[in-house]
């Protein structure tokens, strides 16, 4: 692998020579974590910043939200099936984790269809899976309601809290308090909606944008294409992640998502409201809906106090500037999303920032 | 909010699933959201569903457009 | 027996208790320790210092690839025992048995537990039944607690661990919690991986030889290697510094997790011994381990350091530092 090591030494060393002050975002849970696994951040230049934007769907998911779930669990009949990074999180009073331990029926799944097997073999349960994620999980879960739809499930909903990037991203590149050179995109929602809707914002707000992968190489080359174009005072759409990543996206994911879902308004912790950034189910899949079939109270974002995740997750201050963070917030015991989340922001920086980088 | 996995695809099964290899482990998963996909091909493992096939030659030639275009030229 | 599942009465001490210790615990573990079947066990003991240790095992499923709960028990103590120096020399065997266990998967069990026993040179010794109602244990509960003898010159204590110390692992990691993981409800995913539950005596004897220039050693069983690091890091008052590309992961176990979104470094291992050793033995050690079969993928991961104290640090492939901290909460599979 030594051709590796020379061509990552070749990147690093170029992003190293950058001399001007640059803030570039990236967009995706995944990303974070991976550039703070990687320890990139350690060996880039002064003045050169990684901010991390409000990429995950676990943080996003407003206050309120999270309480309806938990209110939703509560009911006897509810078997709630959801992905792992949902249980620790933190409503205004409790959690599912906190919920499973009192006697609530939630499992954990790796796909929506490990659901739609538990309402088959469950018919006495009303078998309701969080749908939580971006374009990139929100077809899978499409399918699985299409799934259900075929078989005529009586016993299966989806709750879906999926949210669309394009929308935030916009609201991110129009606010003037947060000041971003360049967009390192998120490869695999881009693997779903290609490459137009960057296209559009790049041009719009005049800066670059890359989709870019997840090993460290991805990462390095991500930021290369960036810088190249910062310093050609070019403004366009580019894509790091070819191996994944089609310009035209994946179509057939696109569809399913026409198909089965509309957008919605949505709630985003941080941004507030984003009018058509979330996506809920088509009329004609009401019966599958849980906020249809369930009493499901609409419940107000009561801010915790102190607690500034909406300033983390908009790259306005890092982990580091909360007054909570490494003190009263900690993994072992968060106050907000963007600490127990496994990719959330402070997670990734309380885990993987040495010492000196945590004071 | 996208963790995926490249895996293998060495059977296809009915209802539009597949067994997928990664590294020896393996699972079924669906193809709906890649129906060309053949067994030999390699897709990306996201949720229980496969959601692009992978081409890996491209990757060799970013790395070359970028050894190629000194940082610069214009 | 009459009977092909394990009943209530079974564990009221009459006839069947006495039935259920013949066919199932006296005919699989035949000694001369266990035939007077007193109260307990007597034997000659020699000077110097013992160890004793204790673990109790409730693993669902019973039976994995790799293993069974009966392998693990003996090779979990064993392995603790060895950890502290001693060479492992009787052990303890107590059983809460859920009412309606099959008495075949019992018998299994126990001659599992002997055979593994025998290849650690220990003997079982003593032990206890009882039998709980349907639904008070996942099948079955064993707890086994072991003595042995410690020889002079040994002290394996984290109190030893020095700056400059070399780290060693004595093969891959995750292997264990790969194989259980697979078994459970819900992960429909099958895996090649197998446990890596063993008795590691060998490796005791093995390195006795060097004395005082091996500073501690430990399993890492529950919370993997990672776990294990910040645990020896705190109690020794020292910082840990170890190399991604150095710790030996199997591709198999490095796949799944990257399916699963989980680190092989918080996963369980029952074979495996992290090792400190003083910085001029470390290759000797280390080619001595090599020749071990349950050893052969040793690798010397790290050193010791004295700041950060109380830290573990890796360097990752960019030769960067992270910190990897204790695991918060259940290690769980995710999508993000």
């Amino acid at each position: 692998m030594s051709c590796d090591t020379t061509y990552i030494d070749y990147l690093l060393k170029e992003i190293q020579r950058e001399e001007r002050p640059v803030a570039f975002m990236e967009v995706c849970g995944t990303h974070t974590m991976a550039i703070a696994k990687s320890g990139i951040r350690n060996l880039l230049p002064p003045g050169f910043k990684l901010l991390s934007g409000p990429g995950c769907p676990v943080c996003v998911t407003a206050q309120g939200d999270i309480d309806a779930v938990i209110e939703l669990v509560r009911q006897p009949q509810i078997t709630l099936v959801t992905f792992g990074d949902m249980m620790r999180v933190p409503g205004t009073h409790s959690s599912l984790q906190e919920e499973r331990s009192r006697g609530a029926d939630i499992r954990i799944a790796y796909s929506p269809l490990d659901a739609l097997e538990i309402a088959r073999k469950n018919p006495d349960r009303e078998v309701v899976f969080l749908g939580i994620g971006f374009e990139t999980t929100a077809p899978a879960v499409g399918i699985t309601v299409e799934q259900a739809a075929a078989e005529h499930l009586s016993n299966f909903a989806v709750f879906s809290l999926h949210k669309l990037v394009p929308p935030a991203l916009e609201v991110i590149f129009s606010d003037p308090d947060i000041k971003v050179d360049g967009l390192i995109c998120p490869g695999h929602v881009s693997a779903v909606i290609g490459i137009e809707p960057y296209s559009i914002l790049a041009e719009k707000y005049h800066k670059p944008c890359v989709i870019t992968g997840f090993e460290t190489k991805d990462i390095l080359e991500g930021l290369v294409m960036l810088l190249r174009q910062l310093h050609r005072n070019r403004a366009v759409a580019e894509i790091q992640y070819r191996r994944v990543v089609k310009n035209a996206g994946n179509k057939v994911a696109r569809e399913t998502l026409k198909r089965v879902f509309k957008p919605t308004d949505a709630r985003w912790r941080g941004l507030g409201l984003i009018p058509a950034s979330g996506l809920e189910l088509q009329d004609e899949y009401q019966e599958f809906d849980a906020r249809c079939r369930f009493a499901i109270p609409y419940i107000e974002d009561i801010p915790i106090k102190g607690c500034a995740c909406g300033d983390v997750l908009t790259g306005k201050i890092t982990p580091h500037d909360c007054l909570l963070f490494g003190k009263a917030c900690t993994p072992l015991r968060p106050v907000g999303p963007c600490m127990v989340s496994h990719e959330g922001a402070c997670a990734a920086y309380y885990r993987y920032t040495p010492l000196k980088g945590r004071d | 909010m996208c963790l995926g996995v490249p895996g293998k695809v060495v059977n296809l099964l009915e209802y539009n699933t597949a067994t997928v290899d990664v590294n020896g482990n393996q699972v079924d998963i669906s193809v709906r959201l890649t129906p060309e996909v053949k067994v030999g091909d390699y897709v990306l493992i996201h949720a229980g569903f496969a959601m692009e096939i992978i081409d890996e030659t491209v990757a060799e030639e970013t790395m070359y457009w970028l050894k190629e275009l000194q940082p610069d030229e214009l | 027996m009459t009977t092909d599942r394990v009943l209530m009465a079974h564990g009221s001490g009459g006839l069947m208790s006495q039935q259920l210790i013949d066919e199932v615990f006296k005919k699989a573990w035949n000694n001369s320790y266990l035939d007077p079947m007193m109260d307990g066990a007597l034997f000659e003991v020699s000077p110097g210092r013992m160890a004793m240790s204790t673990d109790s095992f409730v693993i669902t499923p019973v039976f994995f690839p790799g293993g069974d709960i009966g392998k693990l028990a003996i090779c979990g103590t064993v392995n603790d025992l060895v950890a502290c120096g001693a060479t492992p020399l009787y052990m303890s065997t107590a059983f809460i048995i859920e009412e309606g266990l099959l008495l075949s998967d019992l018998k299994k069990i126990a001659e599992s537990m002997a055979a593994t026993a025998q290849k650690a040179g220990v003997k079982l010794v003593t032990g206890d039944t009882k039998v709980v109602e349907k639904g008070s244990a996942d099948g079955l509960f064993i707890n086994t607690t072991g003595i042995g003898v410690i020889p002079s010159g040994i002290d394996y204590r984290p109190a030893c661990i020095k700056p400059g110390d070399r780290i060693i692992v004595t093969g891959n990691m995750g292997d264990h919690g790969l194989a259980i993981l697979a078994k459970r409800e819900g992960l429909s995913f099958s895996t090649p991986a197998v446990s890596d539950c063993a008795p590691l005596y060998q490796i005791g004897r093995t390195l006795q030889k060097y004395g005082a220039d091996v500073r501690c050693m430990r399993d890492p069983t529950r919370g993997g290697l990672a776990t294990v690091l910040n645990e020896l890091a705190g109690q020794a008052g020292v910082g840990i510094l170890v190399k991604e590309r150095d710790i030996p992961v199997s591709p198999v176990v490095q796949g799944a997790c990257d399916m699963l979104g989980l680190d092989p470094l918080y996963m369980a291992n029952e074979g495996k011994m992290v090792i400190f050793t003083a910085p001029a033995q470390a290759q000797e050690v280390l080619k001595d381990l090599q020749a071990l079969p349950e050893a052969r993928d040793a690798a010397i991961i790290g050193e010791v350091i004295p700041e950060p104290r109380d830290m573990v640090l890796i360097e990752t492939e960019l030769g960067a530092q992270r910190i990897i901290g204790m695991l918060e909460g259940e290690h769980v599979p995710r999508i993000c």
